[in-house]
């Protein structure tokens, strides 16, 4: 079968103006091959910054942000598109080939109805009259399962939620019966539970249609449910390309194997023992408001152990954490700390219960003064609450950053010399200088790749060795619940619906939400997805 | 009621609310702040009992909240009492001054809207390109300017070095509309300059704003001609903000004016204020700053009630 | 490692030679600013290097003496306007509640009319003098600086690393001083630099309509004013004042634009 893309030796350059020296040309992709059929897919993995997206947006010869394609030839239905015009271009783009951006809500116009622009290109590349094109919208609704397929499209992009929005973008996709679709990550912004159905109608477009497609994402097993074929991509460079069974099951390169495996550590839980926080009763709710984000938690942490809050956004899972702290006030109930009751005003707690009840951040960025070296930020609750100074402090912030793995020369850095694992790491031991007995961490890996993530919490589990430190986990991913729990809380809407040890919350039977969840989680195997899809079928079938 | 309107409504009433504490502070500016105004009317040598009279006459005993909703009342019939220094009717010296601030005002919009728009379009599609460089440096020195200044600069460009026009503004009842387009052509090209300026930065800046957008870019991707890029899918959503720019600039043509009146002693509001209150014509003062200032507010209201309306996620609720 | 560009060269070296001109005018400027040496409104020569005013003094000596009256009551008000109105902004920002609320008000109902109105109305009524002039451009431009010091500070407020700090019990002054401030210190420089040259613009706007300083002291805006019937006759005598103003507005503009430029592209880097 004649390819449909070919793409030999691509090379992407983009020029970086570091600010006060001259500009530099970098290179983000390097000598990048692959071939595509028609009606089948290929997954494009990689960490952020690999090059997915640039790669993939080559396949309509576009380049991002002034990104230049200066090398290689991308051959499209048999001729090279790279060498085209900018009129050429454009008879192509929206009719052979298609784009599916990672935030739909963002990529559709607010001033305009969904109908209306999801026809647009069929209509003006003048591959089916207006009446045909909006028939084969709605059609293309009533596949994608979203409510109303033949009103659906008078809406406007506000009126909707995330994950229609997500295949309203999808039905523009295929719209123009195009030969290629390039789906950019296009369930990375959705929930877990949304993320699921949508990824579901997506494969099942993509074979009723017959359309091939690039499937961009980070995430290798969601993009394990969706290719014939997988390519590993890490600093523009291919590390490894073959068809999803012997990526998934037998990878060659270490890198790939590291991808594959993150999900792997285990973690054994240990015995309970007497909590040295428990939060019993709490209700709260913002000022101003009349409901209660947060209905009667009952939850308790071992000293040196680990209790996961898992749930999805609103599930009030931070803002538990924000009601430990003090930071919101809780209207019944309390939080015990180390034997002492811990007061609702954040200004009425002393100063050992604030020192001995640390917090870390999801977004390391933020979380540290961007004015200060690393040697500040740590050394800072080493001054406020043990009055440490001079060299002993120094001492004291060489011993901490070895204990997360840095080395001496870091203390003099800026944050924003750091990458985004180095950072966290500063943030955790800015929690441990105050030899805190709890850490709250707050989403801590969510928002770094998944490898970096892992050293992380491989980090953060050994500190808890050595230091003997409880952590209040908050995550909504279940992967890393499994690595890191000794005790999991299920949140949903404010209410805790399952808590125990690990394997208690873990085996079966499950009440309705928590089967959801874990049901929502992606597993690295093939199959899986069509495993859920019967699952659900067989459900609502039954009910 | 469309929850659209209700927010118009919540927005004009507040417009209304804050003309109204203004008033209620330019009153209290004029009158609350030390010296006495019948002294400042008769002079050192007044007698006592000439002051007496005086105060009588104009009501000064009363206390200052009768005066002040008795003057209100009569500002909103149109009765802006008497001038200090010559006893004229302040409504009719206004009348005809009032008519020829807008004349000039509307000159100058008229040129300067259209063409600020224009060229905040040019720079945007040419972006750091050589046509935004020149448009966005010869803005920012105009900016720099105070009025005046330009209007010197001006001057001496278009009557000395190159004689086109004459270095004042005498506009009269009983003027032909093409005579008076003629007096008025030196302060309408200043006035241009210095609003022109600001407007195109702004109009550029809005236009930037949407064009760097998502949307855009899908428009883009879906192989859409730039044509067709910008005027289906940029202007709706740029039409908003490019508005209430104007309207705002229009805002600040308020403030140009009066300089500009005084430069070319051009026969309008503005120097009717300027000349006042040198002379601490405090009745007219009060009535000239307060129409000044209702004009700005209204204004200011209006390029909200715009944004309001031009919102697609206001127009249609969930 | 730090590149300064033209533009900003050029304009640091006119701000300084303005300063110079002013703090050293009696060393710099060629004759007295009211020494009547010439005829009337003379062209520029080898003896008036700018030519004589209208009534025959030397017009770069009184420019030179002008820019310490202009310069020194555009300084005056700028550094009240900042103080007064970054303080503010601050405390609005880190208190909130009805502070915050009874404050911005305040700020809303002032900056709703334009501030030259404000003036002449305020003008009207009180004495004109140095002290009088300072405080009005000062209080109605801090204003401004409120608002901007205020949402500069509001973005910095949310952020975790300020939280963190409260978290770990920090008092009010450290939270401001040292998480806050040098953080929002760029934008605000930069500010203070525009705030100034609106400062110096409506101090000569002032002059100019004869309500700014009054004899026997005079600015570039009065100098103006004085020249201005000249141009009827083609003499230049008033544009001198008036390219001295716009040459500092300008030379101040592109050192401000600067800063600006090296604050947004270092997004949290190193302070420098």
């Amino acid at each position: 079968m004649a390819d449909l893309l070919s793409i030999r030796d691509l090379r992407i350059e983009a020029t970086a103006y570091p600010p006060g020296e001259p500009p530099q040309n970098i290179v983000i992709v390097d000598g990048v091959s692959l071939d595509l059929q028609k009606g089948k897919v290929l997954g494009l993995i990689g960490e952020s910054g690999a090059g997915k997206s640039t790669v993939g947006l080559s396949a309509m010869a576009f380049g991002r942000g002034g990104v230049r394609l200066t090398g290689g030839t991308i051959s499209l239905n048999g001729r090279d598109i790279r060498p085209l015009t900018p009129a050429a271009l454009r008879k192509l783009r929206g009719r052979e080939v298609t784009y599916v951006a990672q935030s739909a809500a963002a990529a559709f116009n607010p001033a305009k109805q969904l109908m209306e622009q999801v026809i647009e290109t069929s209509v003006l590349h003048g591959v089916m009259s207006r009446a045909e094109a909006e028939a084969r919208a709605v059609e293309l609704f009533r596949k994608l399962g979203l409510p109303n397929p033949e009103t659906f499209g008078n809406r406007y992009p506000h009126q909707v939620s995330g994950g229609q929005l997500q295949r309203a973008m999808t039905a523009m996709a295929l719209c123009p019966k195009p030969d290629l679709v390039i789906f950019d990550e296009p369930t990375t912004a959705l929930d877990v539970t949304t993320q699921i159905d949508v990824l579901a109608a997506i494969k099942e477009a993509i074979r009723d249609t017959g359309v091939a497609a690039l499937y961009i994402t980070h995430d290798l097993a969601v993009v394990a449910q969706v290719s014939d074929h997988i390519m590993v991509l890490r600093h523009g460079k291919m590390v490894e390309y073959g068809d999803v069974g012997q990526i998934i099951n037998a990878p060659r390169m270490d890198y790939t194997k590291a991808l594959v495996s993150v999900r792997g550590i285990e973690h054994e839980e240990k015995k309970p023992a007497d909590p040295v926080l428990t939060i019993s009763g709490v209700t709260a709710r913002y000022r101003g408001t009349n409901f209660d984000v947060l209905k009667n938690v009952n939850v308790d942490v071992a000293p040196g152990q680990t209790l996961a809050i898992v749930g999805e956004s609103g599930s009030g899972k931070s803002t538990l954490a924000r009601a430990v702290t003090g930071l919101l006030n809780i209207r019944e109930g309390e939080v015990t700390f180390a034997g002492r009751k811990l007061s609702r005003e954040l200004k009425d707690r002393t100063r050992d219960d604030l020192r001995e009840l640390q917090m870390i951040y999801q977004m390391a960025d933020t979380a540290m003064n961007p004015r200060q070296t690393v040697g500040t930020i740590i050394g800072r609750p080493l001054e406020f609450y043990f009055g440490l100074k001079g060299a002993e402090k120094q001492r004291r912030i060489q011993d901490l950053l070895d204990q997360i793995e840095m080395g001496k020369g870091y203390a003099d850095r800026y944050p924003a010399e750091l990458s985004g694992g180095q950072k966290q790491r500063v943030c955790i031991a800015r929690a441990l200088a105050a030899k805190p007995r709890l850490i709250i961490c707050d989403e801590v890996t969510s928002a770094l790749d998944p490898l970096v993530a892992d050293g992380i919490l491989k980090l953060l589990l050994d500190l808890q060795k050595q230091e003997q430190v409880a952590y209040l986990f908050i995550t909504h991913d279940l992967a890393t619940v499994r690595a890191i729990a000794d005790r999991i809380a299920v949140m949903y809407r404010g209410e805790v619906v399952r808590y125990g040890t690990k394997t208690e919350v873990l085996t079966p039977p499950f009440d309705d939400y928590t089967d959801l969840l874990l049901a929502s989680v992606p597993e690295m195997r093939l199959g899986w997805l069509e495993e859920v899809i019967a699952h659900r079928k067989m459900e609502s079938a039954g009910n | 009621m469309h929850p659209v309107l209700k927010l118009v409504v919540q927005r004009i009433a507040l417009g209304l609310l804050l003309l109204l504490v203004v008033s209620m502070l330019i009153f209290i500016g004029v009158e609350a702040l030390p010296g006495d105004t019948a002294q400042s009317i008769l002079g050192q040598s007044a007698t006592p009992q000439a002051l007496e009279n005086l105060r009588q006459t104009l009501g000064l005993n009363e206390p200052a909240t009768t005066r002040y909703f008795k003057w209100l009342w009569g500002f909103l019939h149109g009765d802006f009492g008497k001038a200090l220094t010559n006893g004229q009717d302040i409504a009719a010296a206004i009348g005809q001054r009032l008519g020829n601030t807008l004349f000039l005002a509307s000159c100058a919009a008229v040129i300067a809207v259209p063409l600020a728009i224009i060229l905040g379009l040019v720079a945007a599609r040419y972006q750091a390109r050589w046509p935004d460089k020149v448009i966005s440096g010869i803005t920012l020195s105009t900016i720099s300017l105070p009025e005046f200044v330009a209007a010197y600069f001006v001057i001496y460009l278009l009557t000395q070095v190159i004689p086109i026009f004459q270095p004042v503004a005498m506009v009269f009842p009983g003027m032909s509309f093409w005579a008076k387009l003629n007096a008025v052509a030196l302060p309408v090209i200043v006035l241009v300059l210095v609003v022109l300026a600001h407007m195109m930065r702004m109009t550029r800046a809005a236009i930037l704003n949407v064009m760097e957008s998502a949307y855009i870019e899908t428009a883009e991707l879906k192989g859409l001609s730039p044509m067709r890029v910008i005027a289906q899918h940029a202007l709706p959503n740029a039409i908003a903000p490019i508005v209430s720019v104007v309207v705002l600039n229009l805002a600040y043509l308020v403030v140009g004016v009066v300089v500009v009146e005084v430069v070319f002693s051009y026969n309008a509001l503005g120097q009717y204020l300027v000349d006042h209150v040198s002379k601490r014509d405090l009745p007219v003062v009060q009535a000239v700053g307060m129409i000044f200032a209702g004009v700005y507010i209204g204004l200011n209201i209006l390029a909200d009630v715009v944004a309001i309306l031009a919102n697609p996620r206001l127009r249609h609720p969930k | 490692m730090r590149r300064i560009p033209l533009s900003a060269l050029i304009g640091m070296i006119l701000t300084g030679g303005f300063l110079f001109c002013a703090i050293f005018a009696e060393w710099v400027a060629p004759y007295g600013y009211d020494e009547v040496l010439g005829k009337v409104w003379e062209s520029p020569s080898s003896t008036y290097l700018l030519g004589t005013d209208t009534i025959g003094r030397d017009i770069l000596s009184r420019l030179i003496y002008g820019a310490r009256i202009t310069i020194f009551v555009a300084l005056a008000a700028s550094i009240l306007s900042f103080s007064l109105g970054s303080f503010l902004g601050f405390l609005a920002a880190v208190r909130g509640g009805w502070i915050d609320q009874v404050l911005s008000r305040l700020v809303d109902v002032v900056m709703s009319v334009p501030s030259l109105i404000i003036a002449l109305v305020l003008l009207s009524v009180l004495d004109i003098n140095l002290t009088v002039l300072i405080f009005v451009i000062g209080i109605l431009d801090a204003t401004r600086v409120f608002r901007l010091s205020r949402a500069v500070a509001m973005d910095i407020a949310v952020m975790d690393y300020v939280e963190a700090a409260k978290l770990r019990g920090e008092g009010q002054s450290w939270v401001i001083f040292r998480e806050i401030l040098p953080n929002a210190l760029s934008p605000l420089v930069a500010e203070f630099g525009l705030r100034f040259i609106f400062a110096v613009l409506f101090i000569s706007t002032l002059s100019f309509l004869g309500l700014g300083i009054q004899p026997p002291l005079m600015d570039w805006g009065g100098m103006v004013k004085e020249n201005k019937d000249a141009l009827v006759y083609g003499k230049s005598a008033a544009l001198m004042p008036a390219l001295a103003i716009a040459l500092l507005a300008i030379s101040v503009n592109l050192v401000a634009d600067w800063v600006l430029t090296r604050t947004s592209s270092l997004k949290g880097g190193r302070g420098g």
